[in-house]
């Protein structure tokens, strides 16, 4: 079948088995390999992608069930070299180790502060709880997304268009 | 690589369009709503339909109001939806209890109210919800709508009143005065399915209670309506000694299973002391005492 949907701006026109998952198709056919994909029974988060603005995980649908809509990705968060304050957060807050989560911290992340620009720490902590970290235990992981919060220039990537 | 099986993949453009399609395809045929109980199936191969009939884009399916004193919730609403709805929460907060902790925040961005009761999971937190307010459920065919109980919905675990060529369209509440309602959940870690929870709501007239329910999910196959427990309840004035009683009452009706969640012995100490807590909040809120 085919599916039509807008990754990060750009137009993505494709062929594909109906059974195709959202992860395989962003990574094996687009080549956005940003996108992780980790344990594949939905339970880890590391595959959240964002459609029409909303965290979602991207192992538990179907691209065909997302053609017509619009898709962010990590890739997606940079603009033009600059970085969205997000990825800025987590380099000066060492948000990351492994790196493994991030790709799926940072887009919820990006989703939260877009409706919530102060956000708590207990609205960082919900927002992220569908999401397994085995690094870093989560504190500098919050403190990246506050100042991610308190350096957004009134950024909009990834909301909803 | 957990891939599903081969199907094909049609999206229907209405409720009339998607039952029509699903009277047409039969059983080897399903729905996809949120998808998130149905892909991971499929993933595994627990599920081989083939044909999906994707319903996310009927947007008549996507509402909750208040109409001819009931609350209405269509069934591709989603757990985000239950969750922030301030009509839900005035009337029946036991839905944004629970929507607290369903799954996790990005799984409620796609889960539907349809899809866990169609999926009709033992452990499904929102049939619990359902049961205690007393919900009922519009089910749609090419011949018209009819509406059942939950009691009569949920026909065993995994199981349901919905046909082959039927579509469950929307659940019904009726609002009645002095209501409280109240969820409690025991789970392993944030995020995760119940051990045990429990689900309340009472009427109340005056100083007793007019009629009472209580719903409880991953104790059994059968707990959508406990009848001993709304015989207690009626007519009683709350008190400690009441709620007690019932949450015996709740126990002794159950048939919980051993397993990496917990023993029976221990989900059967939960029934008991769930059932009570959240009795003693849905009375406090009916009361007044608690927003
Ligand atoms: C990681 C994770 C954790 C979870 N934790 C919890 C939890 O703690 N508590 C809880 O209660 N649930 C939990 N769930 C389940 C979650 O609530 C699911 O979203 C829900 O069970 C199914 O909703 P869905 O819209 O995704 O349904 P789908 O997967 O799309 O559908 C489920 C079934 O219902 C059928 N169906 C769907 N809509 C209709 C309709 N309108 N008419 C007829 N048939 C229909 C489908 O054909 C399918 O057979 C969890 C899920 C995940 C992935
Ligand atoms: S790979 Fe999707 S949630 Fe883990
Ligand atoms: S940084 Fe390693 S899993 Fe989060």
């Amino acid at each position: 079948m085919q599916v039509n949907m807008t990754i990060n701006g750009q137009e993505a026109d494709e062929e594909i088995e109906p059974r195709m998952l959202l992860v395989h198709f962003i990574r094996d056919r687009l080549g956005l390999t940003g996108t992780h994909w980790g344990c594949d029974t939905s339970n880890c988060g590391t595959c959240v992608v964002l459609i029409d603005g909303e965290p979602v995980k991207s192992c538990t649908t179907l691209a065909a069930m997302v053609s017509g809509h619009d898709v962010t990705t990590v890739e997606g968060l940079e603009v033009d070299g600059v970085l969205d304050p997000v990825q800025e957060g987590f380099m000066q807050c060492h948000g990351l180790q492994c790196g493994f989560c991030t790709p799926g911290m940072m887009l919820t992340a990006r989703a939260l502060i877009n409706k919530n620009p102060d956000p708590t720490d207990g609205v960082i902590r919900e927002a992220i709880s569908g999401q397994i970290c085995r690094c870093t235990g989560y504190a500098t992981i919050v403190r990246s997304i506050h100042w991610a919060a308190d350096h957004d220039a009134a950024v909009s990537v990834g909301s909803a268009s | 690589m957990q891939v599903p099986a081969p199907f094909e993949y049609e999206r229907a453009t209405s409720v009339e369009h998607a039952i029509a399609l699903r009277e047409r395809l039969g059983e080897e045929a399903r729905f996809i709503a949120g998808g998130h109980s149905l892909l991971p199936m499929m993933k595994l191969r627990l599920a081989n339909p083939e044909y999906l009939i994707d319903i996310n884009d009927l947007s008549e399916l996507f509402h909750i109001s208040e109409e001819s004193g009931e609350i209405r919730i269509g069934a591709m609403t989603r757990h985000r939806d239950l969750l922030d709805s301030e009509l839900l929460a005035e009337h029946f907060p036991i839905f944004r209890d629970a929507e607290r902790v369903i799954a996790d925040p990005v799984v409620r961005n796609r889960g539907t109210l349809g899809g866990s009761l169609c999926q009709a999971d033992p452990s499904e937190d929102l049939s619990a919800v359902c049961t205690a307010v007393d919900a009922s459920c519009v089910i749609r065919s090419t011949s018209g709508e009819r509406v059942v109980s939950m009691s009569d919905f949920h026909v065993g675990p995994y199981e349901t009143a919905v046909g082959d060529a039927e579509m469950l369209t929307e659940i019904r509440i009726p609002l009645k005065a002095h209501a409280g309602s109240a969820y409690e959940k025991v789970e392993r870690r944030a995020g995760d399915w119940a051990v045990v929870s429990a689900g309340a709501a009472v009427w109340m007239d005056g100083d007793v209670i007019a009629d009472g329910r209580v719903g409880l999910a991953a104790v059994g196959p059968n707990t959508t309506s406990i009848g001993p427990v709304s015989d207690a309840l009626r007519g009683v004035a709350p008190s400690e000694d009441l709620y007690r009683r019932v949450g015996e009452i709740a126990a002794a009706n159950c048939s919980p299973q051993t397993d990496q969640r917990g023993t029976a012995a221990y989900k059967s100490h939960l029934a008991l002391e769930l059932t009570r807590r959240s009795l003693r909040r849905a009375v406090a809120r009916a009361q007044g005492q608690e927003a």
